[in-house]
């Protein structure tokens, strides 16, 4: 549990607390991820789960506390600073950039791993064309993984809802990121659906060796897949610990279902 | 391969602009006979009227305002900053491109080559934009349309007071010829501002001006196609779609925003600089609202976001009123011959005399009906209103749906 011991944690949340003029969001919240870990953040609608992944982003700035990357400060950095650390994220409702082809999405998260700029590109010449035609073969890995081949030159807003989210899995899979953040990848999935994402989430952790934060509703999803659990509730961490153990965890419980005074939580759950 | 025209078997081929052998062909052609278009009456089957310097000087006009409208389409439709800057920028262009091209007199000129002063008429805009931009593009939505709106009241009041600059009010002055030099001799090397005679054909000073025109929109059709499928124009198109997902993707949003906007700027500038030669005399008030709306129109018509939209909405823009105009010449020609329905009906549109009544008017000075300018105002604004509502990708969207119809064609898709 201590992050003290062995080598530092990829990521290490400290008591970072955010608030929106009087609407406190987070309040003192501390974790850490470590290399390789499949880390789930759960609680109810409103705990402030997106809004940890919104301040490691730093697209909010927590008035408390601090974000540390690999032992250095994230905080104060621009979002797009936090992409070039390697740090990549789905969203909870789909921030596809619509009027592209999936191709191109995907594309487009291969920006911070090239280098050529505007100039090179309007005149299709040198870096430009060589980056462009590499860069395409990463873009065709990734749309062989996730098996969205048919789809590759389809304006992404057209899809079905489970392959757009399957695309954006993919823009962020293009950064070749260290730590990738999944805000509720499964979100108004079918069962067959579910699974498959399941298990593109089990082969992202075996094959590609990223490090991942999972936000999710899907609870036996989630006790299926993940690592370790923390629960957040009102903002503040709850429990924190191995699913099994959160599972029984009698805060987590009444978080979920409601506690009527201190009367005890009924067995059955 | 022969059996599977389309199956491309390495990535350069996919990504290569023009994919497919069809689009190589029809572009091909269609460059050629545009090419051609100045000895038109030489050529069987080709239609002559396309030769004649009318039509020449409306093609360059098209040309001239297609290399606007690229530059507005990168920033509008592609980017997503709505600007109503253009006219500004245009301005500017002109102005730094007299100010470099035209010969001293008693305004400022320092006769340079056009080498010098055309570059310079989108370097010196761009450089202009990125140093206005900062305050521009931390607004976005309706209230940049209003910040750049104030960069064109601020162009106009500067065009009117830089008298030795711009001729002030009325007066306007002349704009450097289209004359190619090495430097500053007698003898220009490539002289488009005379008739002449090129490769046995007599080619008159408008249809020099309508090659050089074509050459120059087919340029910047090219690097504009190009940008779009590269990495900046992807990250202008994912800030457009997506701007805080963008940054999240590692796209720098301050930087690339402003980047489209100096890109813009020299597209504008260049376009500008273009107009005001070719037109000839420019007087301050050309650069006005009216001018940025109208470029705002065009992409809107062509289909905002797109290259082959931002020309076809020029074409379309600029030759409606030439068509509008012939349409009432020839209906009014047809009361004239006499009889028959389609004399009685255009008779109720079209008043001939003072006391005919019709909703167009064809006689000079006021009448009854509106005036064939009028006309054209109504058709423009309310071409703009149906685009919106019924054709959101413009003409674009319309070919891409004649072209998807026969692709599958006998079937549905």
């Amino acid at each position: 549990m201590s992050p003290d011991a062995g080598p530092p944690a990829l990521l290490e949340v400290r008591d970072i607390s955010l608030s929106f003029r009087g609407l406190v969001a987070l309040k003192g919240v501390s974790f850490h991820v470590n290399e390789g870990e499949l880390f789930s953040i759960i609680g109810p609608n409103g705990a402030g789960k997106t809004s940890i992944f919104n301040c490691i982003n730093q697209v909010y700035r927590p008035q408390e506390g601090t974000i540390l990357w690999k032992g250095d400060s994230l905080m104060g950095m621009k979002p797009n600073q936090t992409a070039e650390r390697g740090i990549a994220r789905t969203f909870q409702n789909i921030a596809l950039f619509a009027h592209m082809t999936v191709m191109d999405n995907i594309f487009s998260g291969r920006h911070i791993r090239m280098n050529h700029g505007w100039l090179a590109g309007m005149l299709w010449w040198g870096r430009a064309k060589r980056e462009e035609l590499e860069n395409r073969f990463k873009v065709e890995e990734i749309i062989h993984f996730l098996e969205i081949e048919r789809w590759r030159k389809h304006p992404v807003g057209l899809l079905p809802y489970g392959i757009q989210k399957r695309v954006e899995l993919g823009r962020a899979l293009a950064m070749e990121p260290e730590l990738l953040l999944l805000d509720e990848p499964v979100a108004g999935m079918n069962v067959e659906e579910t699974e498959d994402m399941a298990r593109f989430i089990l082969d992202i952790q075996d094959e590609l060796g990223i490090t991942m934060i999972l936000v999710e509703h899907d609870m036996s999803l989630v006790m299926d897949i993940a690592d370790r659990v923390m629960v957040l509730d009102f903002g503040q961490k709850i429990a924190e610990g191995l699913p099994e153990e959160v599972q029984t965890d009698v805060d987590v419980i009444g978080a979920y279902l409601g506690t009527t005074g201190d009367s005890p939580v009924p067995e059955s759950g | 391969m022969r059996s599977r025209p389309h199956l491309h078997t390495s990535y350069s081929a996919d990504q290569a602009l023009m994919p497919t052998a069809t689009k190589k062909v029809a572009l091909a052609t269609f460059l050629i006979l545009a090419a051609l278009a100045p000895i038109a009456s030489s050529i069987p089957f080709y239609p002559d009227f396309l030769g004649n310097n009318d039509w020449m000087k409306l093609l360059s006009h098209v040309a001239i305002f297609g290399i606007g409208a690229l530059g507005i389409n990168l920033l509008t439709g592609v980017a997503g900053q709505v600007s109503l800057g253009h006219a500004f920028f245009m301005g500017l262009g002109a102005y730094v491109g007299v100010v470099f091209g035209a010969p001293s007199g008693d305004l400022w000129g320092w006769g340079l080559p056009m080498w010098i002063w055309l570059p310079m008429a989108g370097i010196i805009p761009a450089a202009i934009g990125l140093l206005v931009g900062p305050a521009a593009v931390r607004v976005r939505g309706l209230y940049l349309a209003f910040a750049t709106l104030g960069l064109v009241f601020i162009g106009e009041w500067a065009w009117r007071n830089l008298k030795f600059i711009t001729g002030g009010s009325f007066a306007g002055r002349r704009f450097p010829e289209f004359q190619l030099r090495m430097w500053k001799e007698e003898e220009p090397l490539v002289d488009f501002a005379s008739d002449g005679v090129w490769l046995g054909f007599e080619i008159s000073e408008e249809a020099k001006v309508y090659l050089l025109m074509l050459g120059l929109l087919v340029v910047a059709t090219v690097l504009a196609k190009n940008l779009q499928r590269t990495r900046a124009g992807r990250a202008f198109q994912a800030i457009r779609d997506r701007d805080i997902a963008a940054e999240i993707m590692g796209v720098n949003e301050f930087k690339y925003k402003l980047m489209a906007f100096g890109i813009s700027s020299a597209y504008a500038g260049v376009a500008g600089a273009l107009f005001a030669s070719f037109v000839g005399r420019q007087i301050p008030e050309t650069w006005d609202l009216f001018l940025s709306v109208e470029f705002i129109a065009i992409i809107l018509i062509g289909g905002a976001g797109t290259v082959s939209g931002a020309l076809m909405g020029s074409a379309f823009v600029i030759l409606l009123p030439r068509l509008v105009q012939d349409f009432t010449e020839w209906l009014s020609n047809v009361i004239a011959d006499g009889e028959g329905l389609l004399a009685s009906v255009a008779d109720a549109v079209i008043s001939v005399s003072p006391d005919d009544f019709g909703v167009v008017n064809i006689l000079p000075g006021a009448g009854p009906g509106l005036s064939v300018f009028q006309l054209n105002q109504v058709l423009f604004g309310l071409l703009v209103i149906l685009f919106m509502i019924f054709e959101p990708l413009g003409l674009y969207g319309i070919w891409l749906r004649i072209r998807n119809y026969w692709k599958g064609w006998p079937f549905t898709y």
